[in-house]
């Protein structure tokens, strides 16, 4: 089972039920797929081991046998290759790694050498009775798509795995929940919560992915979100009242059904609707 | 000159879009540019007239030709994104528009074609023109659609004479916010005393000065842990940064979002106090 959480922006509480609903289930896979910011094990404390490194390949001109053609530089579709009057200059942070230099270059002058954009990392806590997978993307590098793929690879098919995926609407996000058996989409009660939602679900949509929506902040705002879902038709998972303790205790990065053991019973409840719904083909 | 700040934030969901609409009220002559293409909101507050849309091209896509295709399997072969799959269709999520199977496809039976991945617009509202996007989803070249929506900003800024571009940032520190922040004058950052937060801002500061532009930063929610609004202070006094600004834990900033408005339209409060003098502050540094 491959649960996503996401939403269409930050800060509205993704990782929040992320952490929570795998820490009230136990025995679960937990990935942070916001490899730009991964905060997940700011809740949990692991000590996190690397696995290895996201590798991606990029060119690199051996000038000696360069006749400065500049097919290489015409080639590029990102502009990682530039021709100069006397040298060829590479920007590999632009480059995907795509190898196209490298077959269009007559003189065989193009080789490809590894780069690391980031890192995977792995914690287990026998405590918590769970596992976490981390992706780290690199300071200034652009791509997290790579990291997310290489992360998600990990994810074992045998157990739950529950997904922080990354903020908005754009390609990471796609990478992260394309896949998934279900999306739980994280919200607040207002007009900008309300517009980014609007935006997520068009994402899922697409996508075909069976989901429904946790209010967070639950008392601040207005009721427009609710009733955008009840005109739509998505089934409203839970919701989490805007209460300083909560937000106190996530301040202080604890997780807060550790602290308030009613919301781990809130937390498995959803779980259990999510596989009834999924075993139903979403049908009622 | 014009000068450029651009407001940014580790996460989203810190108030960032409360600060920068607010300084669009208090800014003069001033260009608004939302570059939180992925989920743009400053329009939310704006309630912009459209008076200009331009398409957004990002990276082409492959397309094949079935009639001419005779079924070889280079492309697939030769495609590192995993984007063609059986019977040589492409997924058009995963092809990143290289054009190595245009290359290596011996019966020329691939094109690259332009994709339009989203709009960006140019509206009057009533704090000064507002250059916003709107990204198609699941698009990548998001910098792309940043640096147009600031190259128009720009434009619209030496046409009016404006002194001041007001860039709302997106969140992260992704290729996005890079392009949000190249070649502007200052950051501003803003951030909440949390775990997450503090953790955040070092990275999204790590950024800027990996660019070398000057930041100065905005705590907001300061009073939800004091002790934690503490801990920044003294890591930005450490590594030289200003906290220009210290914002508390209040429904006003969601009420004035609620009716539509800046926190500083919006009746008699606490907040707009202080966001004025952090504007001070802020507009001060800028405009020396
Ligand atoms: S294609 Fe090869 S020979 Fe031509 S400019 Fe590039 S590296 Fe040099
Ligand atoms: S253009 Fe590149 S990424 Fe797209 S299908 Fe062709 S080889 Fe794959």
């Amino acid at each position: 089972m491959k649960i996503a959480i996401a939403s269409g922006k930050g800060g509205t509480g993704k990782t929040t039920v992320a952490v929570n609903l795998a820490l009230a289930l136990g025995n679960a896979q937990l990935l942070d797929c916001d490899v730009e910011e991964p905060n997940c094990n700011l809740f949990l404390g692991f000590d996190l081991k690397k696995q290895e490194d996201v590798i991606i390949t990029v060119p690199e001109v051996d000038s000696h046998k360069c006749s400065l053609c500049g097919k290489c530089a015409e080639f590029c579709q990102y502009n990682a290759i530039a021709k100069l009057p006397r040298s060829i200059m590479l920007f590999p942070k632009l480059c995907h790694g795509c190898g196209g230099c490298v077959l269009v270059c007559p003189e065989n002058a193009i080789t490809e050498k590894k780069r690391s954009i980031g890192i995977i990392e792995k914690g287990t806590n026998e405590y918590f009775n769970t596992e976490l997978l981390q992706g780290t993307l690199n300071i200034g590098e652009p791509m997290a798509s790579p990291v997310i793929r290489q992360l998600q690879a990990h994810i074992d098919e045998s157990t739950v795995a529950i997904i922080d995926s990354p903020p908005g609407t754009a390609c990471p996000v796609i990478t992260s929940v394309a896949e998934m058996d279900y999306c739980v989409l994280v919200t607040e009660p207002t007009p900008f919560g309300l517009n980014d939602l609007i935006l997520a679900v068009d994402v899922v949509r697409q996508l075909g992915v069976q989901f429904g929506v946790v209010i967070n902040r639950h008392g601040i705002g207005d009721g427009k979100v609710e009733e955008y879902c009840r005109a739509e038709k998505i089934p409203i998972l839970m919701k989490i009242p805007d209460d300083r303790e909560i937000a106190v205790l996530y301040s202080k990065g604890i997780p807060f059904v550790e602290q308030m053991p009613l919301w781990k019973e809130n937390f498995r409840e959803l779980y259990r609707y999510i596989c009834k719904f999924i075993s139903y083909q979403g049908g009622f | 000159m014009v000068k450029q700040l651009t407001v940014i934030s580790g996460k989203g969901g810190t108030g960032k879009t409360t600060i920068t609409s607010s300084f669009a009220a208090l800014a003069e002559n001033v260009v608004i540019a939302d570059c939180d293409v992925d989920a743009a909101d400053m329009h939310l507050v704006l309630h912009p007239d459209t008076f200009e849309t331009n398409d957004f091209y990002g990276l082409k896509v492959a397309s094949i030709n079935k009639n001419m295709c005779v079924g070889c399997g280079n492309c697939a072969t030769s495609c590192r994104f995993e984007a063609i799959g059986r019977y040589n269709v492409i997924d058009v999520y995963k092809c990143e528009g290289c054009a190595v199977c245009e290359y290596v496809c011996p019966v020329n039976a691939i094109s690259m074609v332009e994709k339009k991945s989203g709009e960006y617009y140019c509206s009057h509202t009533r704090f000064g023109p507002l250059v916003h996007a709107k990204l198609g989803i699941g698009e990548e070249a998001s910098g792309k659609l940043v640096s147009d929506v600031r190259r128009r900003a720009s434009e619209l800024a030496s046409e009016a004479g404006s002194d001041m571009i007001l860039i709302d940032g997106p969140p992260g520190t992704g290729c996005a916010v890079i392009a949000a922040i190249t070649g502007t004058d200052l950051v501003l950052a803003v951030t909440e005393p949390t775990v997450s937060g503090i953790h955040d801002l070092e990275r999204v500061i790590g950024v800027a000065q990996h660019f070398r532009i000057p930041v100065v930063v905005c705590i907001n929610k300061y009073d939800i842990n004091v002790e934690l609004s503490h801990t920044i202070s003294a890591y930005c006094k450490n590594n030289g940064i200003c906290v220009v600004g210290m914002l508390p834990y209040n429904r006003i900033p969601v009420d004035a979002m609620v009716e539509g408005k800046s926190v500083m339209e919006y009746k008699e409060n606490v907040f707009s106090s202080m966001i004025r003098s952090m504007w001070f502050e802020v507009s001060g540094r800028l405009l020396k």
